[in-house]
């Protein structure tokens, strides 16, 4: 392997991942809270996983953590975009390759030597879940403020269709985490290079 | 879903600091709020003593929910509609909500009521129901938006707000329009959304006399606004510079409250 001595994930990388995990974990957990006041369907979500004390509470850290994530998310967009990372890590990407990465990913045969590459599954991941967060934001406008943004409103079927989006945006974002984490247990020498760099 | 919010601390020092977290931990909402605010600790964005760092916490979301008022405020288009339906798509029944229960449903007296129109106002005086029944009527269906999530689409009627506000010759340049009633609520709205042409001072239901559980004999109906926003059995209307916070907002929810 030929010596490079950039570092694997560059500085603005990890503070973005970092501050995005933050605003996750506090919207998730502040938005279960909401989500109990009145469920959707038949369950409520232990009130020991929510934040926020009470339904009050709960808004406040949700409208407080959701700058957080957009502003978070629209800089690594913009870095992505501007650095030239983007096509560098994401692409080519072919729904052919990464059912062949899948296949060699369960069989255990998928090789971590470069952590500079991004296998097709990982590719497809990630860009499912930078899709699936602009969702999230953009439904959650809908439930916001679903008379000032009439476009939004009726690209996502209206308000009550927004909320069961955003509710279901919301399931798809914890199963890439649930997955996410997964691998970083099953590959942990990923995870020191997302914290100092290398 | 009841909380009440003690003061905050002024200061700190450790005799009051112990007093106040006695206290506040004799209650159980109180006690529900710390151990679920507390679970935070793990999110690393307390740190220190837990009790100052709670407030600071509690303070810093409140500084971003007025930030978020005056997003709103920037956000509000005063020409831009809610949606209207028809009515084949009002919510049967519509639902009840208050801060208290169905059993507490306040009953007003239609020939006893007064409403008291005060504040920087040209006109002040009381009005009877007679007399907002005899100005220009119009209805809407239109959706109401629960703070909670759960919406309902329902048939208000009554009297243009804005209407109104010209009538009694309010200063509309004034910042707040604050709304106190009969069941001890009490709300206030920004001078933007109280002249917007949806803004109802509303006196029917659905082609009916405003029935007791919806806000008998008058309330106020925004379908730009929350459900919360929304007061019924109004018995004083002031329109005013200082800021009338509400039943709600005092204790945390959104005061602009807009959608």
């Amino acid at each position: 392997m030929k010596s490079d001595t950039r570092p694997i994930h560059p500085a603005w990388l990890r503070a973005t991942h970092w501050l995005n995990a933050l605003a996750v974990v506090v919207l998730a957990m502040s938005g279960w809270r909401i989500y109990d006041a009145a469920p959707l369907f038949d369950f409520r979500f232990a009130k020991a996983l929510t934040l926020g004390g009470w339904l009050g509470g709960a808004i406040q850290w949700h409208f407080a953590a959701m700058w957080l994530l957009a502003a978070n998310g629209l800089l690594y967009l913009l870095m992505n975009a501007f650095s030239g990372r983007f096509p560098a890590r994401f692409l080519p990407l072919s729904p052919r390759a990464v059912l062949a990465d899948l296949v060699a990913a369960l069989r255990g045969q998928l090789p971590h030597a470069d952590p500079r590459h991004y296998n097709a599954v990982q590719r497809a991941a990630y860009l499912f879940v930078i899709f699936d967060t602009a969702l999230l934001v953009l439904s959650g406008l809908v439930l916001w403020k679903s008379v000032q943004f009439p476009l939004l409103r009726e690209l996502t079927g209206g308000y009550e269709t927004a909320r069961r989006v955003h509710f279901f945006a919301m399931s798809a974002l914890i199963a890439f985490v649930m997955v996410h984490l997964a691998m970083v247990a099953l590959v942990p020498r990923t995870l020191l290079p997302m914290i100092r760099g290398h | 879903m009841t909380i009440s919010k003690p003061a905050r601390l002024a200061s700190v020092d450790g005799d009051a600091v112990v007093k106040e977290a006695l206290r506040r931990i004799d209650r159980p909402s109180r006690r529900l709020f710390l151990q679920r605010s507390l679970t935070l600790g793990g999110l690393s964005l307390l740190t220190g003593c837990a009790i100052v760092d709670e407030d600071s916490a509690e303070r810093a979301l409140m500084s971003v929910s007025r930030f978020n008022d005056k997003v709103q405020a920037w956000l509000f288009d005063p020409t831009r509609l809610a949606p209207t339906y028809p009515e084949a798509m009002i919510t049967r029944p519509f639902p009840f909500n208050a801060y208290y229960g169905e059993d507490e449903i306040r009953q007003v007296d239609a020939d006893s009521y007064r409403l008291e129109v005060s504040g920087m106002v040209a006109d002040r005086r009381v009005w009877t129901l007679a007399e907002l029944q005899a100005m220009p009527q119009i209805d809407q269906v239109t959706r109401h938006i629960c703070v909670e999530g759960w919406s309902a689409i329902g048939k208000w009627g009554g009297v243009s707000f804005s209407s109104f506000l010209r009538r009694v010759g309010a200063d509309t340049s004034a910042k707040y329009v604050g709304f106190k009633c009969v069941d001890d609520y009490y709300t206030s709205i920004d001078m933007a959304t109280a002249l917007h042409p949806q803004t109802l001072l509303t006196l029917s239901y659905d082609g009916r006399p405003l029935p007791p559980r919806y806000g008998f004999p008058m309330k106020l109906r925004m379908p730009t606004k929350l459900g919360y926003k929304n007061p019924k059995h109004i018995q004083a209307i002031f329109v005013t510079n200082t800021y009338p916070g509400g039943y709600w907002e005092d204790q945390g929810y959104n005061w602009f409250g807009g959608s």
